[in-house]
């Protein structure tokens, strides 16, 4: 029960994205991938979820090989899979209700009823009871965040994947959304990783901080290993020093 | 300049015009393959069907309407004298199945529907709700693309029938009241040249300009890029190329089936 990234590669074009992507998340672990906006943290994430295809290399999820798996064998392993979106993603025609309802219909054996009782449970996690026939639009960016993060865990997925979780939120939201983000993985004991460049987020909520520059996993480490890196892409980023990052990255031949 | 640089341009735009072919085609073929998965898309097609199809007919009854008052109008503006005033009737009739009854409503729906296809799916791509019915196991083409389609099919038919019905009852009223015509020399006109294949004709171009009109309008919908200004472009041409497929069709029925 872990996701393994195996040298990934990925081109949009001329653009190449991902220049070799290694990574391990191990099973009931929180890693969180950090690296600057543009740095491919998003693709990578869509790797895992079989959303986009590598050029070359490969993903392992739960054993199993996802850019190889037929679209049958695909859909099977999603269900493990909650995906948490930037923007939420919610369906704005449907309520709140109804998009939770969306994943449990996929779900063998779930009875009307089971899918009301999943979707309750599922918001009262996430602290938005009483919410069931609000629509997207009648919501902050907190509740729609919180909201997404209630659809990911409705069909109580092994795998949680988190895209920019708490980008545009403010202080107190930021922290209520990295305390679900804890109790997801207390409570579910689910396997995450997150994509963040907020750092103070990242040493709350993870096991393992993994950064992404220029294509690449340049470091992995506990929280604390990254807080004291000698590393100065790392060191550059945490501190938000953009001239060391650069002096960094040539020393270590990063560069693009 | 290099003297191959022309070349070069030539070159990189007829593969880049084969590449849009390619993905066109597989797109095509994907809800093709994804008319299977009758489980996602069975539920949808009703739902559908009243929003592509009932919530139409009020512009086509419009459009109909008046281009059936028209039509009896600018014919017997154009007969004056020469020709019996009973062909009013035959005019109105044919031109209204054959032609304007599927092509008028054609583009306007191609306004209505294939514009409301492309911005709700340009919308749902560019907000990565395509991406999020994909992470719950759902085949989006299955779930957004086939109930539109089949739906455009199944329901052009129906409107352009009204429509015909109604431009043609517009352009007997308008006969009898205005021209000094009688019912039955309305009719007998109706009836002169008439063949149970017109209607035919006019609900096979009807389904053909429904299937391009959803086709399209899900195809650039599908393959929005960027954010409010891939969905402003993905809609423009979801209209223009769907409003040119029209015509293009329209003369290839013309060339097939009336020749």
């Amino acid at each position: 029960m872990s996701i393994e990234l195996i040298d990934i590669h990925k081109a949009f074009g001329p653009k190449r994205i991902l220049r070799g992507v290694s990574l391990t998340v191990d099973e009931g672990e929180t890693v969180s991938l950090v690296g600057f906006s543009g740095a491919g943290k998003s693709v990578t994430l869509k790797h895992i979820a079989g959303l986009l295809k590598p050029d070359r290399g490969t993903v392992v999820v739960d054993g199993l090989d996802v850019p190889t798996l037929s679209r049958k064998d695909l859909y099977v392993l999603r269900l493990q899979m909650g995906y948490v979106f930037q923007f939420a993603a919610l369906f704005d025609s449907m309520t709140i209700a109804e998009n939770l309802a969306m994943g449990l219909r996929k779900l063998e054996g779930m009875s009307e009823h089971d899918i009301r009782d999943r979707i309750k449970e599922s918001l009262d996690r996430v602290e938005l009871e009483g919410f069931e026939n609000r629509y997207p639009a009648e919501l902050s960016g907190g509740q729609r965040k919180r909201a997404g993060l209630a659809r990911a865990i409705a069909y109580r997925p092994k795998y949680l994947l988190y895209d920019e979780p708490t980008s545009g939120l403010d202080p107190v939201t930021t922290t209520v959304i990295d305390r679900l983000i804890m109790r997801m993985k207390e409570d579910l004991g689910v396997t995450s990783l997150v994509i963040t460049h907020d750092m103070g987020s990242a040493y709350k909520i993870s096991d393992r901080i993994a950064m992404l520059y220029e294509g690449r996993v340049v470091e992995v480490g506990t929280p604390a290993d990254i807080q004291a890196s000698g590393s100065k892409v790392v060191r550059g980023f945490v501190e938000g020093k953009p001239e060391m990052v650069e002096e960094g990255a040539e020393e270590q031949g990063l560069s693009a | 300049m290099h003297w191959t640089r022309p070349f070069d341009s030539i070159g990189s735009g007829v593969l880049s015009a084969f590449g849009a072919l390619g993905v066109f085609f597989g797109f095509a073929a994907e809800s093709v393959r994804s008319l299977a998965d009758v489980g996602t898309w069975g539920p949808l097609l009703v739902l559908h069907m009243r929003r592509i199809g009932v919530d139409s007919i009020p512009i086509a009854l419009f459009l109909s309407t008046f281009t059936g008052i028209v039509l009896a109008l600018q014919a017997s503006y154009t007969f004056t004298g020469a020709i019996p005033l009973y062909f009013v009737g035959t005019l109105v009739g044919k031109t209204m199945i054959l032609e304007l009854g599927p092509v008028l409503t054609g583009l306007a729906l191609s306004g209505r529907v294939g514009a409301n296809i492309a911005a709700e799916l340009g919308t749902m791509r560019v907000s990565e709700q395509i991406d999020a019915l994909e992470t719950m196991a759902y085949n989006p083409v299955a779930y957004l693309v086939v109930p539109r389609i089949l739906a455009a099919i199944l329901m052009f038919p129906i409107i352009v029938a009204f429509g015909n019905t109604l431009g043609i009852t517009a352009g007997w009223i308008t006969s009898i009241n205005v021209l000094d015509m009688s019912t039955e020399q309305f009719v007998h006109g109706l009836q002169l040249f008439y063949k149970p294949f017109d209607i035919t004709y006019s609900m096979i171009k009807a389904t053909s300009f429904g299937f391009v009109i959803a086709l399209i309008g899900c195809f650039q919908g599908f393959h929005t890029q960027g954010g409010a200004e891939g969905v402003g472009v993905a809609t423009t041409r979801a209209v223009v190329i769907s409003g040119m497929l029209i015509l293009v069709l329209d003369a290839f029925w013309a060339f097939t089936l009336l020749q």
